[in-house]
């Protein structure tokens, strides 16, 4: 980056604009960043436009031709594209329109009319542009967007972890939630929110995305002890892990 | 709309000037700013009339009801906060209500409160980001509260430090605001802890200086003046200013239960937008705050009845600008409404068998058995009346899903303020008034427009 401070811009696609609240709601994290970088575009909080950008901060998924035309163009201003919260990342739930036909859907909603001729299956920021950096979760974790913050002004790649929640929920010392006969994806999904669910007696519902290559990442002991397998676990709870399921799919799809 | 009622000549003579074939102007205010949404206002003006007026919102469709549809009815409260991060508590809140009343749960007593806290503590969250963060910068002439930071400092100060309170409140008794973890079908799964229960206490009533403070900056702000008699519908109950529980209020004319939402409440679908257009009697209605001042009034606090009269907000009030006000009366209210239930919760403990739940069903009551049946839910939410209608099929599974957002209710009447109020300043603002005006009216409504699951183009042309 130049001696100048660099210029941060915030944009949102198809969400619910929760994860820009998550960095709005950072506070005295926030004024802090603010010495180190200009904040350009933050619509939810101030209605002036920078039309200079180095830093892209996209929120949300990709759900119409227009959101795809709209975030080539922004992006295309930008040096580094952070792709912040779980419908940019992986699609987040809106992926889970695509387990059904999108037709079939507007009938429900609309019946005849048709005034969404514009919508394409949910898909993250990165099946349209290159992505630098991802902070996961729905919503994210505020400590970890400035970590990846703090990446991005260094220039150093910021590691997502890639061990499973169950790490951190023990470090937390929760029962387990599989004691109390509840069902969860922690032994799958990948860390970095603290265990936030099963720390409020929640199972995890992978909001963060499958760690790499679960068959060899798993925490096994959990899954021996309860008679579980990875693709068992997948199959079950799909509000998130559809998302990576579907993945290949849409690299082929959208990235040809 | 002028901000004195007396018509100034020179205006008037600016304006007869202007529909003497003055050019046209045109505004287009494109992605509407400081509101947690996508909207577009177009207004066309040619010749001192209005020939179009498009509140335009570019948030591609989400599909939340059919995403509802065969999955289990305890992933439902989960799915739906992803409606909208501001308002998560809210969806959150409503689903359940929706769910138990499908599934014929009741809940404790002390359930209920906590949720009536956790409603009290979003409402306060969203209001004062709107009152402050998007609405102040206005009435202080600037473009958002970046350059307050430096001018008003103790201003945007008290702020954050009203805004941490709700968002600590929602972070001790759910896990987090956006979005909540630990409100369930039937209960908690997690009881908030006593001590922050105690501290959180504590930390509101510390918090009425602020308020004091904020509704002595309220009070030296102009609004602008402006009235169109229109509908108003909210939740009312007899017993207290109702935001959980209550009956669909219409106009004061009528009380109806919200699982009769649908005998008042109709959705209309055009082929130009993906937002339903809603009516009540086939005319637009106002929700939110305003719309509740107006009909429940007279349940607030002797000390909220103050404020409202001391801040000018006298019902009914007819003038959109005044939702702002109306919230500042609210936060006050779910102020001291939080003390009390507070007080309630610690004085008596919870009762953690009767309100300790599991999110879903354990291990051994798989596979799921229910009662099949059909719910709604009906709860005020900051920016006015969310509707959830769940069925649900005997194995816990959603058969049919049907979601009405407060800003959908308000798109209707936003359009019916913009056709009164833009003749009326035509020819008396210039062209960056009128844009200012518009937008504020637009903010006015607060409108949460990531909310409105269904929302994509909304085009009103005359």
């Amino acid at each position: 980056m130049s001696k100048a401070k660099p210029k941060v811009a915030f944009f949102e696609f198809t969400d619910c604009e929760g994860c820009q609240l998550q960095v709005a709601n950072l506070g005295a994290d926030l004024l802090e960043l603010t010495k180190a970088v200009d904040i350009v575009n933050f619509r939810e909080i101030m209605s002036e436009e920078g039309q200079e950008y180095d830093v892209l901060v996209v929120e949300g998924s990709i759900a119409s031709k227009h959101d795809e035309e709209r975030l080539k163009a922004i992006a295309a201003k930008a040096k580094v594209i952070v792709a912040l919260g779980a419908c940019a990342a992986t699609g987040g739930v809106n992926n889970l329109k695509n387990l059904k036909s999108l037709e079939e859907q507007k009938k429900i909603v609309y019946g005849d009319v048709d005034p969404v001729k514009d919508a394409v299956a949910a898909k993250p920021i990165d099946a349209v542009v290159k992505v630098d950096y991802y902070v996961h979760g729905c919503p994210i974790h505020g400590p970890e967007f400035v970590k990846v913050m703090q990446c991005v002004l260094m220039g150093k790649p910021y590691k997502v972890p890639t061990y499973p929640v169950c790490v951190e929920c023990r470090q937390n010392e929760n029962v387990c939630l599989y004691d109390k006969g509840q069902f969860c994806l922690g032994p799958i999904t990948r860390a970095g929110c603290n265990s936030w669910l099963p720390n409020n007696g929640v199972p995890c519902v992978g909001c963060r995305g499958l760690i790499d290559n679960p068959a060899a990442n798993a925490q096994k002991d959990i899954l021996e002890k309860y008679g579980l397998t990875v693709e068992g676990i997948l199959d079950k709870f799909t509000l998130y892990c559809n998302a990576q399921k579907e993945r290949a799919k849409y690299d082929k799809e959208f990235k040809s | 709309m002028t901000k004195s009622s007396n018509p100034d000549p020179e205006r008037t003579a600016r304006r007869a000037s202007h529909s003497g074939g003055a050019k046209d102007v045109k505004i287009d205010v494109h992605y509407l700013t400081r509101v947690e949404g996508h909207g577009d206002i177009t207004v066309d003006v040619r010749s001192g009339e209005l020939k179009e007026c498009k509140f335009k919102v570019i948030e591609s469709a989400r599909f939340f009801e059919t995403m509802l549809r065969g999955r289990l009815i305890y992933e439902a409260q989960h799915l739906t906060s992803r409606i909208c991060g501001i308002c998560a508590c809210g969806h959150s809140l409503t689903s359940i209500k929706a769910s138990e009343k499908a599934l014929g749960i009741v809940p404790h007593e002390d359930t209920l409160l906590l949720r009536k806290l956790l409603l009290h503590t979003e409402q306060m969250d969203s209001h004062v980001l709107h009152a402050y963060v998007l609405v102040a910068p206005d009435l202080l002439g600037v473009k958002s509260i970046m350059p307050l930071v430096k001018t008003h400092r103790p201003v945007i100060e008290r702020a954050f430090r009203m805004k941490k309170l709700s968002d600590w409140a929602g972070e001790i008794l759910a896990g987090r605001h956006t979005h909540p973890i630990s409100f369930a079908i039937g209960g908690l799964t997690k009881i908030p802890e006593k001590a922050h229960l105690q501290k959180l206490r504590e930390m509101m009533v510390e918090a009425r200086a602020d308020y004091a403070e904020t509704v002595e900056l309220f009070k030296k702000l102009a609004l602008p003046s402006f009235e169109r008699k229109g509908q108003y519908v909210a939740l009312s109950h007899e017993k207290e200013y109702a935001f959980y529980d209550g009956k669909i209020n219409v106009n004061g004319e009528k009380l109806v239960d919200p699982q009769d939402y649908l005998s008042v409440i109709k959705e209309e679908v055009r082929d130009y937008s993906s937002a339903k257009f809603v009516t009540v009697n086939k005319a637009p209605y106002m929700v939110g705050a305003l719309a509740r001042f107006n009909l429940n009034g007279d349940k607030l606090d002797k000390k909220s009845k103050e404020v409202a009269s001391y801040l000018g907000l006298k019902r009914p009030c007819a003038n959109t600008f005044m939702n702002t006000v109306a919230q500042v009366v609210e936060w006050g209210y779910c102020l001291e409404d939080s003390i009390s239930i507070l007080e309630r919760l610690i004085k008596n403990g919870i009762d953690e068998e009767k309100v300790l739940v599991t999110m879903y069903p354990k291990k051994d009551q798989w596979p799921i058995k229910t009662r099949a049946g059909r719910g709604v839910g009906a709860v005020e939410v900051p920016r006015g009346i969310l509707f959830h209608d769940y069925t649900v099929d005997d194995h816990g599974v959603v058969a049919a899903a049907n979601c009405i957002i407060p800003t959908n209710q308000n798109i209707n009447n936003l359009e019916a303020d913009m056709r009164k109020i833009v003749p009326e300043i035509v020819g008396i603002q210039g062209e960056e008034e009128m844009r200012l005006t518009l937008e504020m009216l637009a903010r006015a409504y607060d409108p949460c427009i990531s909310c409105s699951t269904h929302l994509l183009d909304v085009r009103f042309v005359s």
